[in-house]
């Protein structure tokens, strides 16, 4: 049995056991009949980019043969996938900054502060997890109309911030809390005021957790789609996943076509996550661990 | 975490101060107390205040609105002048469609637990032990999850038509019997939407519940497995009633995103084969006889009982199952 060293996390139950060798080929085998389940719709729009409606038509479960990139070529040469992008993406950045910064102000009063009715606004935030957007969507949408940012990224932006909040703040609470009180005294010996804590130590040592929100808010809001249906009608503001709808209803006989616009608008969500992956999942350990 | 005790004298008779006992630090008070009282208070103010309006504007004042507007029948332009009463909740109630829609949500709810629970703890557990391409394996599981539902839509549906690749793979299976029209045939569609639920999901599941184990002690198990017990034991006796606050906040995630369940309905089925596919959901009837036929009072009433229902079955389960865990992370309310 080989001992962990204290740094790294357990990560086995146990391997001191005979079955346990059956147990990591069955592990195997069941990770990858499990992947194999994951990545096959994956794996058909991906490749049904690469064929043509006649071969779709003919055989709708093959290979491409021959591949064809005719459909991601006229994809990626067209303007509106494009704008979509754009969209996406000033959509998806603006909304990061927006939860990490408010997001990380109140949580560092909430983790750090002691005042009466912390009970309560805790609360209040942490309840909004239970309101999805869904039930606040119809009000929302006349809320945004009198704001005047009906087809404006603007008007998705500043409620995809406000809904973001609560998992922020849940995730985030923790993450402060755990600061030592030790640096925060001698900061404080130093001559440092709170804000001063704030943005010199705070920032700097909670990076990990805010690593964590920020990857959740930007792909959240990359494949938000109610919000986008109620706000943006015009097709200038739509966002990818609008997007991808409008085209594969309009191009509802060309399957190839929408196929690579599909798989074409799914990958900087695939690139983002696999990039930042465990900082996700030490995020939402985080979070259960409470 | 004593230092409330130490050097700093505990502002804790400041009007600062709450009567609480956990981890939090206790700021130093400055000498002068009332100026460190004032700049404490505007210090919070300044912080929590931007996050506060944002969350009160569109989170808070929304739930406000939609209630205020359910007791109007109003077409979403200009003050809403006719006042209905309670006519739009009656209607709701009275509208079989709208029952429909709650038996489906109702039966999505306890399929997603029955389906993904179980599947999702033996996963963990297989996937909780050193594997060769272990961080790999996980990020593949998580890649549904990250799609977005419109992509996750659009694939099925393609793939699941009557032409589409599903029914093509079976024929070439030589197992033509099997094809089937998995939309829109009522008797099936409902175990297509629970099937693409749970593919897109469970990840999320298996993550959570691998963050979980990650976090109990290997001590323990070694312990037990020394004292004779065998893997399943360990499992049985151990792992699972440490992970079971993890299982209680999926299972109330998972609860509360069944009652909302939209995106993948309204997309692949569309708001009128839904409800003749037997798909429908208390979220696509409120967007297809709210937004979609103008009639916003009435979308917002439905919007009310949505969330009614949410709010109840949240705090039953709250009160009933979350309580366990004191300091869980969404039972934070009750802190004081």
């Amino acid at each position: 049995m080989t001992a962990m060293t204290a740094g790294t996390p357990a990560r086995t139950i146990t391997k001191v056991r005979r079955p346990i060798r059956w147990g990591t080929a069955a592990a195997y085998v069941v990770a990858v009949v499990v992947i194999a389940l994951m990545l096959a719709p994956v794996a058909y729009i991906i490749l049904g980019g690469f064929r043509t409606n006649s071969q779709i038509t003919a055989d709708p479960a093959a290979l491409p043969g021959p591949w064809e990139l005719g459909n991601y070529l006229a994809v990626l040469t067209g303007g509106i996938f494009w704008q979509e992008v754009l969209n996406s993406t000033i959509a998806a950045v603006a909304t990061t900054a927006g939860v990490v910064l408010l997001g990380l102000m109140a949580s560092y009063v909430l983790a750090r502060y002691r005042f009466r009715g912390r009970g309560v606004l805790y609360a209040t935030f942490a309840a909004g997890l239970m309101f999805p957007m869904t039930v606040a969507i119809t009000p929302l949408y006349i809320v945004i109309k009198n704001l005047g940012l009906m087809n404006s990224l603007g008007g998705i932006i500043l409620p995809q911030i406000a809904f973001a909040l609560p998992t922020t703040i849940i995730i985030m609470v923790p993450f402060l809390k755990a600061i030592p009180d030790e640096i925060q005294e001698a900061a404080f010996i130093d001559g440092c005021s709170r804000l001063g804590f704030f943005f010199r130590m705070v920032i700097p040592l909670a990076m990990p957790g805010v690593v964590t929100v920020g990857i959740l808010a930007f792909i959240a809001s990359w494949n938000s789609y109610l919000l986008p249906l109620f706000i943006l009608n015009d097709d200038s503001t739509f966002t990818l996943p609008l997007g991808v709808q409008a085209f594969s209803s309009q191009y509802s006989v060309d399957t190839a076509r929408v196929l690579a616009f599909t798989s074409l608008s799914m990958i900087p969500a695939l690139i983002f996550f696999s990039v930042f992956e465990r900082r996700i999942v030490g995020g939402l350990t985080g979070a259960v661990k409470g | 975490m004593s230092v409330r005790e130490s050097a700093v004298p505990a502002a804790s008779q400041t009007g600062l101060a709450a009567n609480e006992g956990s981890a939090a630090t206790t700021l130093p008070s400055s000498p002068r107390r009332g100026r460190a009282d004032w700049r404490g208070r505007l210090e919070i103010a300044l912080l929590v205040g931007p996050a506060l309006a944002m969350f009160l504007a569109f989170v808070i004042l929304p739930v406000v609105m939609a209630a205020y507007y359910g007791f109007f029948s109003w077409q979403g332009f200009g003050p809403a002048t006719q006042f209905v009463g309670f006519k739009n909740y009656i209607t709701i109630i009275q509208d079989p469609t709208f029952q429909q829609a709650l038996a489906h949500n109702g039966l999505i709810v306890v399929l997603s637990l029955v389906l993904q629970g179980p599947a999702a703890i033996l996963l963990a557990l297989l996937l909780n032990r050193k594997l060769r391409g272990q961080s790999l394996i996980r990020v593949l599981i998580f890649v549904p999850y990250v799609i977005s539902e419109v992509v996750v839509g659009t694939g099925w549906s393609l793939i699941l038509q009557t032409q589409g690749a599903l029914n093509g793979a079976l024929d070439k299976l030589g197992l033509g019997t099997l094809t089937q029209d998995w939309l829109s045939n009522p008797d099936i569609a409902l175990w297509t939407l629970m099937f693409i639920i749970t593919w897109k999901y469970i990840g999320f599941a298996v993550i959570l519940f691998l963050a979980g184990l990650q976090g109990i002690p290997e001590e323990l198990s070694e312990a037990a497995a020394i004292d004779g017990a065998s893997y399943w034991q360990v499992q049985r006796r151990i792992t699972l009633p440490l992970l079971a606050p993890t299982l209680r906040i999926w299972a109330f995630l998972s609860i509360i995103g069944a009652l909302q369940l939209f995106d993948l309905v309204y997309i692949i089925w569309g708001q009128y084969i839904s409800s003749t596919a037997g798909t429908s959901t208390m979220a696509t009837y409120m967007v297809t006889n709210g937004r979609n036929a103008g009639n916003y009072g009435y979308g917002n009433a439905v919007a009310v009982v949505l969330f009614l229902i949410s709010l109840v079955v949240a705090l039953v389960y709250q009160r009933w199952v979350l309580r366990r865990d004191t300091e869980g992370a969404i039972t934070g309310g009750k802190r004081r």
